[in-house]
């Protein structure tokens, strides 16, 4: 064949990097080295003896942990090799991992964090040698305020889910002060609000009650009024919720909470929407918190670090997370005089990288710039929504008709009863053509379920690309049921069996535990 | 002429698509899509936020600018701990590290994002090997609630509220666990003797509801316990469990505590090949012995190994996922959620870097010059260690005899460039001693801290 080149089929032919890459321990050869160690010198060790066999009876390690021993190029080569297995963001059309808001990271961001002046900081410097990150903080703290209409902002946590236990963890050491902590043990959240806002909750001590939507799939008021009272510490709820549904009559929520004498939390989970469109505090909310991961385009880096953000209103902030850093002038401080704080919730003021990107973020875009970052997700949202129900067999179950914000938690259900292929190996086979998602929490209340959010960051014609692939699975399953059954089939690895996990004799967590298990 | 306003992370701000994408759905503008949000919660002014700098060249200059005003340790000679930690960081670490996949990749299948959990499934294994356990998470946030998930743990397991503090324990670190297990545990401290455990004295507390004895070794202060194994045999008499908080970074030369007893070890893993990143690069490892009553109580995820159709590929998958929040909502083991993975890979790649001899290499070096410091500073007139126990990377230094403030000496030594620690008392500094350090830098800092007591003693003679 000559030129020219054939005209590209519908869809792309992707296949994952497939090494075939051994478990690490497999790679070992005795006496290599991937790295040596400075030593402590002749002046030292005619000081201090042989400080290892001065050991105390029983200190000393006996036999040397067996980790492998390979040269410094071949642990690069074999993590060089396990990444390419791993289908970044950066890579794939990354809207099907609903909830997470998968946006594009900036490139920039790694560049400005990747100096000496950040990663080489401790946080017990003399505080006159790292006013840059602690303006950093507290101007990105300054915009989270702002943002969500709240008073004062902590951006201690590493993750969404620390965060909203630091609402909770706020919440009760409020209430004590008042001296009805001892009354007030239950905490209202609903099944398409996030799981950790249950899950804090009953590790915090609270009975959790968990609300159902409307036939229509809308928040129901009148379920929290059967259920909210003197008991009620707290309404713990995100809006939109997972369905991509905003709550209507969310401040009215807000108002029976605070009518009983209860706080109301809110989990920014789901703002990426309506940035510059509705605030938290507006709505009348006392706590509430954001992933810097997921809103604020910090990469999510295989699961966190991740970065939350604590916003209060004045009366709680007496409560937020110590220590604080508070402006004088052009310097910056950190306060740690704070009596009625909950304590630490990390050790110091929060993952740094991730602080300075989410600053870079905001300040690459401004306040028109965020506003269209919501608009656009919102619009790529609903245009994605079209392209998928004119699939056959998919729906979007609640609120016919209307209008989601940014992201809709859609159902495979019909599909499903025609063809017996599952949402999951929809899922899998999908990934054959280098697409990702994913289907929901647990309780699947949304028959056969997944959940796409398109964010700001993906163009139309990726979106496109994104349902042509969906559509094609669905032709698939009802023509060729047993290529989505037997999915994947271009990825790393083929079907797994996950038997073998489940049970305390036969899994295997580590290595060592294999090679016990199996091998001895 | 006025642009409209396209952005660049933000493709679909181009007018002509964003005009296709509306029509396509049947709205006359973005506006509608808000329809289920009240007038009366819509903002009705732009946000009131800096102006930002939509060039990219303007906005490096900015934050690099802000960045550039901060002077970092290397610049300094440091010698702070207290929970960060200075070591050293291979550059094939974060090469890794930073990989697009790795660095942007969250919560794909086994499938897609094989290496994701292959790299994990391995931090595991490795860690497992320093601590001669079988079992360790996908880790957690940071250290602080990995020992608070531990004890926790512990009173699950036994319906118990007790727990036994052996150690002296980061005043942060206490902090965090009191407020998170208080609601269910019940925290009682053991004044420590000479640095370490007070055997007896924990002993004599242990009861029927006591849920977990809680070892830090090395302890806030450095003190490495070398009573593992009697306090775990006294918490095994009671049906308690022994957990130890821990810094890894040792185990190359030193005992790892499951060997001496202990049920379950946690920490944190910032000193295995994570940069300081201004506090903000913690995660946290639990470890436990493959037993289910002790493994279906944790919350994080555990990768496992698995099969698949062709022979000799190797598969992965979550291990006992019931256990989890995602699967049980507030059923679940506390909660999971985005914590700490890609601080688990990176202490993977620089375990397997370090292997057998570097990390043997790296705990004699650590031993050395905690030593070497303490002899140098113990060897001034009037500055004295508060005690005589093993110690690891840190110990306290006690300025009392010499009348010297700890916060005088850390401005003056400041003055000079050096960090010489944290001061943790009137009279108290803790100092912490990494690989980073070498002789000649601790020569330094024990030069200018005899130059301050020296100081202070001539004023006071000339004073008296």
């Amino acid at each position: 064949m000559s030129l020219p080149i054939a005209p590209k089929p519908a869809l792309r032919r992707f296949h994952q990097a497939s090494w075939d890459e051994p478990v690490i321990f497999e790679l070992t050869t005795p006496g290599e080295r991937g790295v040596l160690v400075s030593r402590a010198e002749p002046g030292v060790r005619e000081a201090v003896g042989d400080v290892v066999a001065d050991l105390p009876t029983g200190m000393r390690r006996e036999k040397k942990a067996a980790l492998p021993e390979m040269g410094q190029m071949r642990v690069l080569r074999h993590y060089l090799r396990l990444s390419q297995e791993n289908l970044g963001a950066d890579f794939n059309i990354d809207v099907g991992q609903g909830t997470c808001t998968m946006k594009y990271a900036p490139k920039v961001n790694e560049s400005i964090i990747s100096t000496p002046k950040l990663t080489d900081l401790h946080p017990l410097q003399d505080q006159g040698d790292v006013q840059g990150i602690l303006e950093i903080i507290w101007s990105l703290e300054r915009a989270v305020a702002e943002i969500s209409g709240m008073h004062s902002v902590s951006l201690h946590t590493s993750g969404g889910s620390t965060a909203i236990w630091t609402n909770i963890a706020m919440i009760r050491a409020y209430h004590e002060a008042n001296g009805d902590g001892q009354q007030r043990d239950e905490v209202i959240t609903t099944i398409f609000s996030h799981p950790s806002n249950a899950a804090t909750a009953k590790a915090a001590g609270y009975k959790v009650i968990t609300l159902y939507p409307d036939a229509d799939g809308y928040p129901d008021a009148e379920a929290l009024k059967a259920v909210i009272g003197p008991r009620t510490a707290a309404i713990m709820i995100t809006n939109p919720e997972d369905t991509g549904i905003f709550n209507p009559r969310v401040q009215e929520w807000v108002e029976l909470a605070h009518s009983v004498g209860a706080l109301a939390s809110y989990d920014q989970a789901n703002a990426n929407g309506i940035l510059g469109i509705t605030r938290a505090r507006d709505a009348g909310f006392d706590v509430c918190h954001f992933n810097l991961h997921k809103t604020f385009g910090t990469p999510h880096g295989c699961g966190g670090p991740g970065s939350g953000a604590n916003a209060v209103s004045e009366e709680l902030a007496p409560f937020l997370p110590g220590p604080v850093i508070v402006r004088d002038g052009d310097r910056f401080f950190l306060d740690s005089d704070r009596p009625q704080s909950i304590g630490k919730v990390a050790p110091f003021y929060g993952v740094a990288p991730n602080l300075v990107r989410a600053y870079s973020w905001i300040m690459a875009l401004g306040a028109e710039g965020i506003k269209a970052v919501a608009e656009t997700a919102v619009l790529n949202n609903n245009y994605l929504m079209k392209k998928i129900l004119e699939i056959p067999g998919a729906s979007a179950p609640y609120a016919a008709g209307r209008r989601r914000i940014e992201q809709v938690r859609y159902s495979w259900q019909e599909l499903y009863e025609e063809t017996g292929i599952s949402s999951e190996e929809i899922g899998i086979r999908a990934s054959d053509f280098g697409m990702h998602y994913w289907t929901s929490h647990h309780p699947y209340v949304v028959p056969q379920p997944f959940t796409l959010e398109p964010t700001e960051s993906y163009s139309m014609a990726e979106l496109d690309e994104y349902a042509a692939v969906l559509a094609e699975v669905a032709r698939e399953a009802r023509e060729t049921p047993e290529v989505v059954r037997t999915a994947p089939h271009n990825q790393t690895v083929h079907h797994t069996h996950h038997d073998d996990l489940d049970d305390p004799e036969r899994w295997a967590i580590t290595w060592r535990a294999y090679q016990r298990k199996y091998f001895s | 002429m006025t642009q409209p306003f396209v952005h660049p992370y933000l493709p679909n701000t181009a007018p002509d698509v964003k005009a296709a994408m509306l029509a396509a759905v049947g709205a006359a503008s973005t506006d509608e899509f808000y329809a289920d949000v009240p007038e009366a919660l819509r903002l009705d002014r732009p946000l009131d936020l800096p102006e930002p700098f939509v060039a990219e060249q303007d906005l490096v200059r900015h934050v690099s600018g802000l960045l550039g005003r901060n002077v970092p340790t290397g610049e300094r000679l440091s010698f702070l701990g207290a929970g960060t930690y200075n070591h050293y960081v291979p550059a094939v670490v974060d090469e890794v590290i930073n990989r697009s996949e790795f660095l942007t990749a969250y919560a794909g299948e086994p499938y897609e994002d094989h290496g994701r959990f292959q790299a994990l499934f391995q931090y595991q294994s490795l860690m497992a090997e320093l601590l001669n356990m079988d079992v360790v998470n996908v880790p957690t946030y940071d250290g602080f609630q990995a020992t608070a998930t531990s004890l926790s743990m512990a009173g699950r397991m036994s319906g118990r509220r007790g727990v036994i503090v052996a150690s002296d324990v980061l005043p942060d670190k206490m902090s965090r666990v009191t407020d998170f297990v208080r609601t269910n545990l019940d925290l009682t401290a053991v004044p420590t003797v000479n640095g370490t455990a007070d055997v007896a004295a924990v002993t004599a507390l242990l009861t029927e509801d006591t849920a977990a004895v809680w070892v830090e070794t090395p302890s806030y202060t450095g003190a490495v316990e070398t009573a593992i194994r009697q306090l775990a045999d006294a918490a095994h008499a009671v049906g308690a469990v022994l957990v130890v908080g821990t810094d890894p970074v040792g185990y190359g030369v030193l005992t790892p505590p499951a060997d001496q007893g202990a049920d379950i070890v946690c920490g944190d893993i910032q000193s295995l090949g994570l940069h300081q990143w201004f506090g903000g690069a913690h995660a946290g490892f639990i470890a436990v012995h493959d037993d289910p009553r002790f493994v279906m109580e944790m919350p994080s995820r555990l990768f496992g190994l698995a099969t698949t159709d062709v022979p000799g590929e190797v598969g992965f998958g979550d291990v006992a996922y019931d256990r989890t929040s995602f699967a049980h909502r507030e059923e679940g083991k506390e909660w999971v959620g985005t914590a700490a993975a890609l601080w688990g890979i990176a202490a993977g790649v620089y375990l397997a870097l370090m292997g057998p001899q570097g990390m043997a290499d790296l705990g004699e070096t650590l031993l050395a010059r905690t030593r070497y410091t303490q002899l140098k500073l113990s060897g001034i007139p009037g500055v004295a260690l508060t005690d005589n126990a093993l110690h690891l990377r840190e110990f306290v230094v006690d300025f009392s005899e010499a009348s010297v403030t700890a916060h005088a000496v850390v401005d003056t030594l400041r003055a000079q460039g050096i960090e010489p620690g944290v001061a943790v008392g009137e009279y108290e500094l803790l100092v912490a001693v990494t690989e980073m350090n070498t002789q000649a830098d601790i020569d330094r800092l024990a030069d200018a801290v005899a130059s301050v007591v020296a100081a202070n003693t001539k004023t006071e003679e000339k004073s008296a």
